[in-house]
């Protein structure tokens, strides 16, 4: 398909067009976080200075909740992983009789939205009495991204060939041993980008943890940076802007390093064939 | 069934049992009681048959939060960022790849933003003072207080801002299978570009497009965060769609019951998008 020139202008003076129009609100926050003079406009900081991060790191609490966010997101990723991880080897390997209903069933709750639930679930925490609980809402946002990744895990196993499994067994190896040794290497790229996807879902996720979590001390970085915003962020938007910049960044780079293997999932599983 | 299986398998079923099926086990259980956290009800819970449902379909501002809730998922979610996604992945096609990556790694920054710093973005990006209101003023226009006179606008924008990058990705993904061949084929029978598009590109990403809008739709359905720090679901109640409706009666107004409700409203919408996915994707398992 040959394009005229006049044509293959305007496509590229329509993409820098769109693409100044995506940039502009984020480029504000890059800008803001080294202005100590910030405003809600976008300007160039007349003198960069990194005194709104030195504020922001230098508050204990703060450091706090971002420790308690990477530990909720490193936890959830873990459990999640391992967990997939097991229920993903049967299902790709064995013939069972309620395989086709199980697996169903996950697709079926990858997509329910999960804010639906966070009213039963608040309630079922009191019941419960487990709510205000760092380790239970890590629980909980683990089982709530279990549908996803066991779907993803047993994909990424499916492309594992189970004779390199085979010659392990012979070998004198354990079907655990097989995953460890045989299987877990080789599906490193999934466990990988599954492990990022969690994370950052985990890192970015406001909800959960705003509703099942009240202790001050308890919060993640989430629910702090959006109180925040409601004592300070209508004056002070440079610090605003470095505390939203400092809570952006592990995702940035997780997506970043993820970037290679994630590239994989989004031909929506063959459905792009027709 | 196999040992090994049901053991293998057990960890993933206790945790779905406990905090995926069970809560959505009690939304049908508790949208029929009057439970709530604080006055005499709460201490005797009890079965009020589909009193909350009546209350719900009587409730104006309950029938304005679906009609909120659809505009949204339709301009924010099908409108918004399947066309946008689709348009980009488009103009990006057979562009020179570096040009590509750089137009790539902008709209996929709003993508990896968490939504709170989405919302932070976009409600200094459109306050009063804020960039877009001076890019308005410099080129002659009155500034407008875009979050108090079109606040529907102002999350609908943040959100395609948010998410359009996974459908272009969906669609460049979709895009890349294209075979060439097919395109060449069609041109030496004297196709227009047009027809090509419509004739022969377009059926073969149809999949991409209906699948991915579905994703879409379900991924919107369940927007919090982001409205609820750019708006709080104001001002007045001009922002308030099901999830904040759902909020708001559960944990401000502390009527559980009529918040599960809610639940169960959002949760049917759900179920029917999301079966609808699973019969767009052909599932092959």
């Amino acid at each position: 398909m040959k394009v005229s020139k006049k044509e293959l202008v305007i496509h590229y003076l329509a993409l820098i067009f769109l693409a100044i129009c995506f940039l502009l609100p984020f480029l504000w926050l890059v800008f803001a976080s080294f202005d100590q003079q910030a405003t809600q406009a976008i300007k160039l900081p007349e003198k960069w200075t990194l005194d709104n991060f030195t504020a922001i790191l230098s508050d204990p609490s703060n450091i706090r909740s971002f420790a308690i966010g990477l530990f909720i997101s490193l936890g959830q990723a873990t459990i999640v992983v391992i967990v997939a991880g097991l229920a993903a080897y049967p299902l790709s390997r064995y013939r069972l009789r309620y395989k086709r209903s199980f697996l169903l069933t996950i697709l079926f709750m990858t997509s329910l939205p999960i804010t639906a639930v966070m009213v039963p679930v608040y309630q079922l925490f009191l019941f419960l009495n487990i709510q205000d609980s760092i380790i239970f809402t890590t629980i909980f946002l683990a089982a709530s991204g279990l549908p996803y990744a066991i779907w993803m895990m047993k994909n990424f196993m499916d492309a594992v060939p189970i004779e390199l499994e085979e010659s392990a067994w012979v070998d004198g190896a354990s079907v655990l041993t097989s995953m460890r040794k045989v299987v877990g290497p080789l599906m490193l790229p999934g466990i990988f980008t599954i492990a990022i996807f969690t994370f950052t879902g985990s890192w970015g996720n406001f909800f959960v943890p705003y509703i099942l979590l009240q202790t001050q001390e308890k919060l993640p970085a989430s629910v702090t940076l959006y109180q925040f915003f409601g004592n300070y962020g209508i004056i002070e938007y440079g610090k605003l802007a470095a505390f939203s910049m400092l809570y952006t960044m592990p995702s940035i780079i997780l997506y970043i390093f993820a970037q290679k293997y994630m590239s994989k999932g989004f031909s929506l599983g063959g459905a792009s064939k027709g | 069934m196999h040992r090994k299986a049901i053991l293998f398998l057990s960890p993933s079923w206790i945790l779905l049992l406990l905090f995926f099926i069970t809560p959505m086990l009690l939304t049908f259980g508790f949208a029929f009681t009057n439970l709530s956290l604080t006055g005499t009800d709460a201490a005797n819970i009890q079965f009020i048959g589909f009193q909350n449902f009546t209350n719900m379909f009587q409730d104006p501002e309950f029938r304005i939060s679906v009609f909120r809730t659809l505009i949204f998922l339709l301009f924010s979610a099908v409108v918004g960022q399947v066309v946008l996604g689709l348009i980009l992945a488009l103009l990006m096609k057979e562009k020179a790849r570096g040009f590509r990556r750089f137009i790539g790694v902008i709209v996929i920054a709003g993508w990896v933003t968490p939504e709170i710093v989405v919302a932070f973005c976009w409600v200094a990006f459109l306050s009063d003072a804020g960039t877009f209101n001076s890019i308005l003023q410099g080129i002659g226009f009155e500034p407008i207080t875009w979050l108090f006179t079109f606040p529907m606008v102002s999350v609908i924008i943040a959100n395609i801002w948010h998410g359009t990058a996974f459908s272009m990705m969906v669609f460049q993904a979709a895009l890349d299978d294209v075979p060439k061949s097919v395109q060449e084929a069609a041109v030496i029978d004297g196709a227009s570009r047009w027809q090509i598009f419509f004739r022969v590109t377009l059926p073969i990403v149809k999949g991409s497009i209906v699948t991915n809008m579905m994703l879409v739709t379900l991924q919107t359905l369940g927007v919090f965060t982001l409205i609820y720090t750019m708006t709080g679901g104001g001002p007045g109640n001009a922002t308030q769609i099901l999830p904040i409706f759902m909020y708001n009666q559960a944990f401000v107004n502390y009527q559980f019951g009529y918040g599960t409700a809610i639940s169960l409203v959002l949760l049917v919408i759900g179920t029917v998008a999301s079966l609808l996915y699973m019969r767009f994707m052909k599932v092959k398992l």
